[in-house]
């Protein structure tokens, strides 16, 4: 049962004045090869919403946090932004300093390939984003070699520039070296000066740390900033990591699930942090200090299959402080029963299993679910047993209604909501907690 | 339940790879105790020994590399048992938890197959339903609910795939258990997850944990005592409070300084990299790197000693601000600094 989302409302407070490149509805979904007989019978298979309708722009000169889990699709928007995976619907506009204004989203191979020299990507891996057979004078050069065609005393200088900008000097020293010779500091270094060798505007940095020992990773993104100073640079920097990114970022956005879930200037997001997911995401990082403690209540789970996602909100299933139309459904149910069976396995479970009946039917997401096979009255039990084990559980606030129809017990749920970005207080925001200030406004 | 008996008792421990040139002697003497119940927290750079150290307590090693010194689990002499021996220790007594959890289990085996083989092999005659009892209780441990328990590794999630590596390891109850860097593939909220039941581990099993990590940040949260490793060397040692309240040793001190945390107010980073471990420099390891560095750093290796805050350093400017040692004041004089290249780094 498809959830109608609320039509976004346009991106607020940036014009595209300000934006070097910007997202405009941007969807990007990658379609999952069904079975032999569904494709035989010409049915299409289920799609994956990596990017699901983001509008975002970078505006000139700051950096931009993607933050997010694995699977929240940020790597795929900064992939995106770089015309790596095709928009499967929506846009991506690039403002050049120089070329005026460019729609990455339609461009073909041969002028994507022209746009590498505006915008340039930094990897995660150093230790794979360098051609183990090239020294690290040919590997930074290459960019030139490919997009200037240049070669001999010239793009040999512009190597060792580039070099010494990164701190990799002297430059006789790293000129000849493979990679294998470098530590993973020095990779990145290398990394990073590959990507500014064409003196691009725009570098999308990748977890460019995450790889790294923690005691030269303060120093790698104080070279970035650095460099975004002396080459007028602009960041969008994806990172699962938010101290790094309240270090760096001047606005960041929080993902989840394909969209975004909050974005605002860094400053307002860490002292006040509005979406449940980000005061998750905040209280889960471990500090380096054995005083504080991490808090018992941290969302349970993981971050859910992207090509069934939740009804309504999709961060709802691990949503500590979720409300009745925040998208309950069937597949919520499994999963208070299998919680309630994981706090008291053997016997307990091996009854209550076997009243239940079939749980394989709750797992098509539904606003009605029906458990239980003959005994309907301990299924009542059991339902009440579980809600008595913890009643502030945010799944009954769901639960419109459970009647026993004789053969077990059905549950209703609330009508879901899928919640839009909107504005609260200088941030925007994606939960039902925040009343759209919009809104308000109309009525 | 913490309680006075040790559990792994070291002393003067070495390890080293045998190489083309001079060994790399990758752990060289490194003394300490883990209780039963408690977690010992191991962090250093890349490069340090961590890694090394916890393979080399579980008799892990490659083939080429060797042991010396005294190694004790429990009251057996772990370098003087013959191989089948240590062999029969280990998933029993010693297990492993691994960084990368997909790897380590089969695709076509159920995670039932897989605990009632761990089972089988290391308790043999043990009945099906002492299997399943312990398998299931395993799981609860580590949160797993009994309907997945005929599941192929490959239905689950990254962070439920380590929960279950974990759970295979703790179901043959194991004393003591080395993991190796065991949430640094997963995401933050996961990762949090699996630390505290870490933390938890000691309220249902009787089990020791090493638990090797880079981020000081796991080691505040989940243990009780840290080691700081640093070339080799445990250059500081002692309750995980006192260690992050007042660090001894510099290393320690730089490494706490350079971690990025919310409440980081500037970059700090530690200048160069850990050093070669086959050709380590002469006195204290650290001393090229070292912010505090004195004359007799160079000229003489400092040796552990006892601070007054508790915990165990090596360091001659922390002997020396204690009054644990007199220096004259030609060993006092600051070293000059050879100048590190910016990117001399790890």
């Amino acid at each position: 049962m498809p959830t109608k989302p609320e039509t976004p409302a346009p991106t607020g407070p940036v014009t595209s004045t300000d934006a070097v490149v910007e997202a405009h509805d941007l969807e990007v979904h990658f379609a999952l090869q069904g079975s032999a007989l569904a494709r035989l019978l010409g049915r299409r298979g289920r799609t994956v919403k990596a990017i699901d309708g983001v509008n975002v722009a970078l505006r000139r000169g700051e950096v931009l946090g993607l933050v997010g889990e694995s699977g929240s699709g940020k790597t795929t928007l900064g992939r995106a932004i770089l015309g790596l995976v095709p928009a499967t619907a929506g846009s991506i506009t690039y403002h050049g300093r120089d070329r005026g204004d460019v729609v990455v989203s339609e461009l073909g191979s041969r002028d994507l390939r022209a746009l590498r020299t505006s915008m340039q990507m930094v990897f995660q891996d150093p230790g794979a984003a360098l051609n183990p057979g090239m020294t690290i004078e040919e590997a930074i050069g290459h960019p030139l070699v490919i997009h200037r065609k240049l070669k001999g005393a010239e793009l040999r200088t512009r190597v060792c520039d580039a070099l010494e900008r990164v701190g990799l000097s002297p430059v006789e020293r790293y000129l000849g070296k493979y990679p294998a010779d470098l530590s993973g500091g020095q990779k990145q270094r290398a990394v990073i000066a590959r990507a500014i060798i064409l003196e691009p505007e725009v570098l999308i940095a990748d977890e460019p740390v995450s790889m790294l020992d923690m005691s030269v990773r303060a120093k790698i993104l104080q070279l970035m900033l650095d460099l975004k100073d002396q080459l007028d640079l602009s960041y969008v920097y994806i990172t699962h990591d938010l101290a790094s990114a309240k270090y760096i970022c001047d606005r960041i956005a929080i993902m989840y699930l394909g969209r975004i879930v909050e974005i605002g200037p860094s400053d307002e997001i860490f002292a006040n942090p509005r979406h449940p997911y980000t005061k998750a995401l905040l209280k889960a990082i471990p500090e380096p200090d054995p005083d504080r403690m991490l808090p018992r209540d941290l969302p349970r789970g993981e971050i859910p299959d992207a090509a069934v996602p939740p009804l309504g909100c999709s961060f709802h299933p691990r949503c500590p402080v979720a409300v009745q139309e925040c998208g309950w459904e069937s597949r919520d149910l499994r999963t208070l029963l299998e919680e309630h069976w994981t706090r008291n396995p053997g016997a307990t479970y091996d009854a209550e299993r076997d009243m239940v009946g079939d749980l394989g039917k709750l797992d098509k997401p539904e606003l009605s679910a029906h458990l239980g096979v003959t005994d309907s009255q301990g299924t009542l039990a059991l339902l009440n047993r579980i809600r008595a084990e913890n009643p502030d559980e945010p799944f009954w606030r769901g639960v419109a209604g459970i009647e026993d129809d004789g053969n077990g017990v059905r549950l209703e749920f609330h009508q879901p909501h899928d919640p839009a970005l909107r504005p609260a207080g200088g941030v925007e925001v994606a939960c039902v907690l925040y009343p759209d200030e919009r809104e308000n406004e109309k009525t | 339940m913490k309680s006075d008996d040790v559990v792994i008792s070291a002393r003067d421990l070495r390890v080293w790879y045998g190489t083309a040139g001079l060994p790399v002697r990758a752990v060289d003497g490194v003394s300490f105790e883990i209780r039963s119940g408690e977690i010992l927290g191991l962090v250093g750079e890349s490069g340090c020994g961590k890694s090394t150290l916890g393979r080399g307590l579980l008799g892990l090693l490659p083939d080429g590399a060797a042991r010396d010194g005294e190694l004790f689990f429990r009251e057996r002499d772990m370098l003087r048992l013959k191989r089948r021996e240590q062999h029969a220790l280990r998933g029993r007594e010693l297990g492993l938890i691994f960084q990368e959890p997909l790897t380590r289990l089969n695709p076509l085996m159920r995670i039932s197959e897989h605990f009632s083989e761990t089972l089988k092999t290391h308790h043999r005659g043990i009945g099906k339903d002492e299997i399943e009892s312990r398998s299931l209780e395993a799981l609860r441990v580590m949160g797993i609910p009994p309907t997945r328990f005929r599941a192929y590794p490959h239905e689950f999630s990254g962070g439920m795939r380590q929960r279950l590596m974990i759970a295979l390891t703790l179901v043959l109850r194991p004393a003591f258990v080395v993991a190796d860097e065991p949430t640094t593939a997963l995401d933050v909220l996961v990762e949090a997850q699996i630390i505290r039941m870490l933390h938890d581990l000691r309220d249902t099993y009787e089990t020791s944990l090493l638990l090797i990590t880079h981020n000081l940040g796991i080691i505040a949260e989940a243990c009780d005592r840290v080691a700081v490793m640093y070339a080799g060397r445990i250059v500081e040692i002692g309750d995980a409070h006192t260690v992050f309240r007042a660090p001894q040793h510099p290393y320690t001190r730089e490494l706490l300084r350079s971690t990025i945390s919310l409440s980081t107010t500037g970059l700090n980073y530690i200048e160069g990299a850990p050093p070669d471990l086959s050709d380590p420099p002469p006195g204290c390891r650290f001393h090229p790197r070292c912010p505090d560095a004195m004359q007799v750093c160079e000229r003489r290796a400092p040796v552990p000693r006892v601070q007054p805050s508790g915990s165990r350093t090596e360091c001659w400017a922390a002997d020396h601000a204690n009054g644990l040692v007199t220096l004259t004041e030609d060993e006092r004089i600051p070293l000059a600094k050879e100048v590190i290249a910016l990117a001399d780094e790890a």
